[in-house]
């Protein structure tokens, strides 16, 4: 691949490597390090910010760890390299039978990047977070030892790599418990809703007969329609309810260019998600669709990233104990919404009380909400600033995969076993995000 | 049931072909240089639910074998719906340029062996009257430059060894494409800068599935665009040509 490929997905900032290596089997030894140089593993590049890039440093391109080592259809356990897919998962296990315990809003991301960001899903209420379901994997470090993890063995490694931002070694393959399923469809409704106050309401009554809800709320709606969004539950459809065929998969569409960056601004963001959000509610109500429509409808526009142009964009995702959760989501989209944001997409989702596995896993019993947001200069970074002191009021808490520029202390706050987590790093892995986060915060031995 | 005859399955390209045929039914035949690797295939083959039914560990230097290994990559499958011809060797012309026995070498595996391939896989094909075989060529084929001066070469060889063999199994209902691929991202060309005309193995790959299960072109530009390109580059005047360097 070109190296200026190697950009987040937010394409902020944009830091490029001294070099990159592609790996092309689990079993290749690590390239000789020069002295001082960091090593970063990286996939397809979906975190938003800068926990994928390392400036200066070595990063290891796994797309090329693509097998699947080994699949047992009847009880559902799966081992693959780490750089395979989830849409490569799923063309593999959904005709058997069979679903990603946990998955995410996009399945253009690798095994390895899913369990180093301890991603969540729809049905962390149900499920907890995608490391829940992670039986064992390999960690390679940086002096060639190899080990094989499982929650038993080597556990403390085990929790370090879950959610561990690749810091703790090279992932090259995953061993995953899945989920069985009865068909490729999903049972879903479509349920628009006023007033934030509606989302919390439908969550409590949702989530003991929905496996899956989320909803997705108008951010920069002001006044009365402050806090309108729509909520999808879905459960996955049962033999008999749906067709026995699979969906037909469709390959979508890409955006072939970066859009001009005025294209996007406060206003046609509005004049977007008015209009997403009347669609929406016209199409409300019960429907039947193929799994990759509910849950991965953004797949749908590749490369949707360069709508934003030239500037990028940040996804600011935080998350908020339960007993401030209401008020301080309405608080923050209030807020949002008054600095005239050119904001996109806001996501609203309920955290169950699973615990997650990792050391410096993101998911907590709470309440989720993600923005995206248009890069606008002093403007927007003042904005999050006001939302970061809302987050730590509240006690609250930032999630990596989505940064790119939280302050060393907000990533203290968010995360305070961290100093824990450091005895685990390996000394030559770092990233671009954890020089940031850790800066001047100690001699962590990859910083 | 497909019956699948990969030579250079280990090849980055053909790896993901191979991974496009591996579903329940599938019976593959593998060959491949080197041991643990073309495990690896095997592994990843049998897990997605296909069968392997025999392996074989060959070197393209060892041309002159090819019959033998076709005869028992046979006597395993009985009889061939896909050939897929995918080994090659992309050697730094700079160091060949002195070296007469190296630059040999790298002509009988990148053509001799392709050659020897083919022309044992005649008999089988005329026989069973039916099949599709995919010879991975290459565009450096189709114009000598310094820089690929015993690849380009070799690969004019197939590209013409190719058409030859496909204008005898045609009248016997047997396709062969020559499949022309640009720069792929692979081990093969891990040491060439990286620029925009590289294209990713999977996006190679199912154009040729494509190609091989559905039809299309005999000759096979993938991506597309390098049918033009080339156009474009084989009207540049020799007289010019010479003085590039590349």
């Amino acid at each position: 691949m070109r190296r200026d490929a190697y950009e987040s997905w937010g394409r902020y900032p944009r830091h490029r490597p001294a070099l990159v290596w592609r790996l092309w089997g689990s079993s290749e030894r690590l390239p000789p390090l020069r002295e001082g140089m960091t090593v970063l593993a990286r996939g397809y590049g979906r975190s938003y910010g800068d926990s994928c890039l390392n400036e200066g440093g070595l990063l290891l391109d796994t797309r090329g760890l693509n097998r699947v080592v080994a699949f047992e259809p009847e009880r559902g356990i799966l081992r693959c390299e780490a750089g395979v897919s989830l849409a490569q998962v799923l063309s593999l296990i959904v005709p058997h039978g069979y679903f990603l315990p946990v998955t995410p809003g996009t399945r253009w991301v690798s095994l390895g990047g899913a369990v180093a960001n301890d991603v969540h899903g729809k049905n962390h209420h149900r499920a907890g977070s995608f490391g829940c379901h992670v039986r064992a994997f390999e960690v390679v470090r940086s002096t060639g030892e190899r080990f094989v993890c499982t929650p038993t063995q080597h556990g403390e490694l085990f929790r370090a790599t879950i959610g561990g931002l690749g810091l703790t070694g090279l992932l090259t393959w995953v061993e995953l418990q899945l989920r069985p399923v009865e068909t490729a469809w999903m049972r879903v409704e479509i349920i628009p809703f006023e007033h934030v106050r509606d989302f919390f309401r439908l969550s409590q009554e949702s989530d003991e007969a929905w496996e899956y809800t989320v909803a997705w709320v108008d951010v920069t709606a002001r006044g009365r329609q402050l806090g309108r969004g729509i909520f999808w539950r879905g459960n996955h459809a049962r033999r008999g309810e749906a067709p026995a065929r699979l969906p037909s998969q469709s390959q979508g569409l890409s955006l072939p260019l970066e859009a001009p960056s005025w294209m996007l601004n406060p206003w046609s963001a509005r004049a977007l998600n008015a209009l997403y959000y009347r669609l929406q509610r016209w199409r409300s109500g019960p429907k039947l669709m193929p799994y990759e429509r509910f849950f991965y409808p953004l797949d749908g526009l590749r490369n949707w990233n360069r709508l934003y142009g030239r500037r990028g964009f940040l996804q600011y995702q935080c998350v908020f104990p339960p007993r401030e959760a209401e008020s301080a989501v309405e608080e923050m989209i209030g807020r949002v919404a008054a600095a005239r944001a050119t904001a996109l997409l806001g996501v609203l989702k309920r955290f169950g009380e699973i615990p997650s596995p990792g050391m410096l896993s993101f998911p907590r019993p709470g309440t989720t909400l993600a923005v995206d947001l248009a890069l606008e200069g002093k403007r927007t970074w003042h904005l999050l600033e006001e939302l970061d002191e809302l987050v730590r009021q509240t006690g609250g808490a930032l999630y990596p995969a989505k940064d790119a520029r939280m302050p060393p202390e907000m990533f203290a706050a968010s995360f305070p076993q961290w100093r824990a987590f450091c005895a685990y790093c390996d000394p030559a892995f770092s990233s671009s995000f954890w020089r940031r986060v850790t800066a001047g915060m100690l001699s962590c031995g990859a910083s | 049931m497909r019956r699948v005859l990969i030579i250079g399955a280990t090849s980055a390209i053909a790896q993901a072909v191979g991974r496009l045929y591996a579903v329940p039914g599938t019976r593959f035949f593998l060959v491949g240089r080197t041991a643990e690797k073309l495990q690896a295939v095997v592994t990843e083959y049998q897990a997605r639910g296909a069968t392997v039914v025999g392996t074989h560990l060959w070197d393209a230097q060892r041309w002159a074998e090819a019959i033998e290994l076709v005869e028992q990559a046979r006597e395993r499958l009985q009889k061939f719906d896909v050939v897929l011809i995918a080994h090659g060797n992309l050697p730094e012309q700079q160091q060949l340029w002195h070296d007469l026995t190296q630059t040999l070498e790298q002509f009988h595996i990148n053509a001799t062996s392709i050659i020897a391939l083919l022309t044992a896989l005649v008999p089988v094909m005329e026989q069973q009257q039916q099949g599709v075989i995919g010879v991975l060529s290459s565009v450096a084929g189709e114009r000598g430059r310094m820089q690929m001066a015993v690849y380009g070469a070799a690969k004019a060889a197939v590209t013409a060894f190719a058409a030859g063999v496909r204008g005898y199994l045609t009248p016997f209902g047997v396709r062969l494409i020559t499949i022309k691929p640009g720069y792929v991202d692979t081990p093969m060309t891990a040491h060439l800068p990286k620029n925009p005309l590289f294209a990713s193995p999977e996006r190679v790959a199912r154009r040729i599935y494509r190609a091989l299960e559905r039809g299309g072109p005999d000759i096979l530009y993938v991506p597309w665009w390098w049918r033009l390109l080339m156009a474009g580059v084989r009207l540049v005047p020799e007289r010019l040509f010479k003085h590039l360097r590349i």
